[in-house]
């Protein structure tokens, strides 16, 4: 380049157009309107379960005071849903491997409809199913639990006589949480790319040795993030615990007795309608615990996601 | 190490699609083997079938034989993963698994083959993988950093690295130059020329004058037509195709008139 001078431009503004305008303010409005609504709920949750921080111990229902009454419920919230997602994740990585890689494809299809089928499934229905169907058939195994691995906390015993018992709910949630995780860790294996699949092959890995080498640490970020996500539905669901556990509020990790913990969620379901007042303002005070615990979770899945990104193959 | 590969009569299948037709070649150790021809010829084809990375898509499948100082890579007992760890492969992407260091890229496959392999003995193949593919001076300080933060033809390095880590007896390379720069490209061409003191190398190339510079032995591919299986037309001493190829097809394609 010859050093001419460029003549100097005044710098205009770049000039807008109508479309970038209203694509960059609808999504400004989308993300502010979705700080708004977390906050409005927080909000509101702090609000109304004032009352019941503030009120002596003796006015909130089991007259020992806010943070007893909940501890139970929230133990029992953490308990399902740390050994539904136990459960679930291993299973639905499992299943998600199976279909993109092991199943012939008319197989892998139809596999992939099933479990997003499942996923359709309302979840009032897998309460029935657990009372009706998943209870009744645990009584067996539960007793062979309790004999040959009661030295097991989990299977101490005495096995329920109702079947209606912590283990059902965690399977229940298991099942429910399984397509959602199943199918978000699915879509993620699927988009390994070729390349980083060969290369595994290329220096004689075996399949196996390949889906570990490539494919999992591929998919790490999604198994992390389809997990939390089951986590989180197994830390809010209602229904389904609330129609399959029979409750009489113990803190226990027995998960076959009948002296089970409720969750947060059931009980605010089961306890609502006859509340009134201060009653109220405590399962809205548990409520608030349960949203808090769901955000950490959260933040706590970003942070993980967050530590390995230079390795995460997004580059 | 550096062994000699025979193939005989040679067809390719995809499913029914015969890709590659009646392949016969003799590929001597510690020389390099290069193959060119017009895109879809088959050469990856080819390529791929020497390691048996030809059979990873469904239904592909070759008939004849190819033979490896005696060991017949067909043969009915023999483990298709331990062919390639006898036969390396480097790509034309350079692929160095995202989620891994450079160190454990080239770590990948000693840690395969060896499970337990001690810190010690690891760091030193590491090193010494890296040398031999001149890559060390570059990332020794940084060898905890992710492969995929290296430029193109450092990744194309790494994956060399990570091919003769495990000791080869092969490399087979499919256009490795063909996503870098020219002084990547050099870089690599250099690499190729030590590495066929120790190493049987076959590489495809789309480049004429990169097959001209590296290469002893050049195999010409071609398709007879639209459809048609790829034949390997010719294969002879490289200065001898790219002065007086005895077929028509080889000096036309070689003096750019078609292809
Ligand atoms: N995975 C595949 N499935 C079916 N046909 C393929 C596949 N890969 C390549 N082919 C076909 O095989 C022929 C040779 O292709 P290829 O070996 O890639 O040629 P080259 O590497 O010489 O460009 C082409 O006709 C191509 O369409
Ligand atoms: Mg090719």
């Amino acid at each position: 380049m010859p050093a001419t001078e460029q003549p100097v431009r005044p710098r205009t503004k770049v000039r807008q157009r109508p479309g970038d305008r209203i694509f960059a303010g609808l999504s400004t409005g989308a993300g502010v309107l979705i700080l708004t609504v977390l906050g409005g709920v927080a909000a509101f949750l702090l609000i109304e379960a004032w009352p019941a921080i503030i009120a002596p111990a003796d006015e909130i229902p089991g007259g020992e005071g806010l943070v007893l009454y909940i501890w139970p419920l929230l133990f029992g919230t953490l308990l399902s849903a740390f050994f539904a997602l136990l459960i679930a994740a291993p299973l639905a990585v499992s299943i998600a491997l199976f279909i993109t890689h092991y199943a012939p494809r008319r197989l892998s299809q139809a596999l992939g409809y099933m479990i997003d089928l499942l996923a359709a499934i309302p979840s009032i229905i897998y309460g029935l199913w657990g009372f009706f169907v998943l209870a009744p058939a645990t009584l067996g195994p539960t007793t062979w639990l309790t004999e040959y691995l009661g030295f097991i906390p989990l299977f101490e015993g005495p096995p329920s006589a109702t079947g209606r018992t912590m283990l059902v709910a965690v399977m229940v949630l298991a099942v429910m949480i399984l397509p959602i995780i199943s199918a978000v860790v699915r879509e993620a294996f699927r988009q390994t790319p070729r390349l980083h699949e060969e290369a595994a092959l290329a220096i004689g890995a075996t399949r196996w040795e390949m889906l570990r080498m490539a494919v999992l640490p591929f998919g790490r970020s999604a198994i992390i993030g389809a997990s939390m996500l089951g986590l989180g539905r197994a830390l809010g669901e209602t229904m389904a615990v609330a129609i399959v556990l029979s409750v009489s509020g113990g803190v226990t990790f027995n998960l076959i007795s009948s002296g089970n913990p409720s969750t947060i969620a059931a009980n605010i379901a089961l306890k609502f309608p006859e509340s009134t007042g201060l009653d109220i303002n405590a399962l809205i005070a548990s409520g608030l615990v349960l949203f808090a615990v769901t955000l950490g979770v959260n933040m706590l899945a970003r942070t993980i996601i967050n530590r390995r990104r230079e390795f995460s193959g997004a580059n | 190490m550096a062994k000699r590969i025979e193939v005989k009569d040679l067809d390719i299948y995809y499913d029914k699609f015969l890709a590659v037709q009646g392949v016969s070649m003799t590929i001597e150790p510690r020389s390099v083997t290069a193959l060119i021809g017009p895109s879809g010829c088959g050469k990856s084809t080819f390529l791929r079938s020497l390691n048996r990375m030809h059979e990873l898509v469904p239904h592909a499948r070759v008939e004849g034989t190819v033979v490896m100082d005696d060991q017949d890579l067909y043969g009915p007992n023999v483990d298709p993963v331990g062919v390639r760890r006898q036969i390396g492969m480097v790509f034309q992407r350079p692929n160095p698994f995202p989620t891994m260091s450079i160190y454990d890229n080239v770590a990948a496959g000693l840690r395969l083959n060896n499970a337990r392999i001690s810190k010690s003995d690891l760091d030193a193949l590491v090193e010494r993988s890296l040398r031999a593919a001149n890559l060390w001076s570059e990332v020794k300080d940084r060898l905890n950093k992710p492969g995929s933060g290296l430029s193109g033809g450092q990744q194309q390095r790494l994956c060399i690295a990570r091919a003769i880590a495990v000791q080869p007896d092969v490399l087979l390379m499919d256009e490795p130059c063909s996503a870098l720069d020219p002084i990547s490209t050099q870089a690599i061409e250099d690499l190729i020329n030590e590495l066929k003191t120790e190493y049987t190398i076959v590489i495809v190339t789309h480049n004429m004058q990169q097959a001209a510079r590296v290469s002893d032995t050049t195999g010409f591919f071609n398709l007879q037509g639209v459809g048609q299986p790829g034949q390997l037309v010719e294969i002879d001493d490289t200065t001898k195709i790219f002065s007086t190829p005895s077929n028509q097809a080889t000096e036309d394609y070689i003096s750019g008139r078609f292809g």
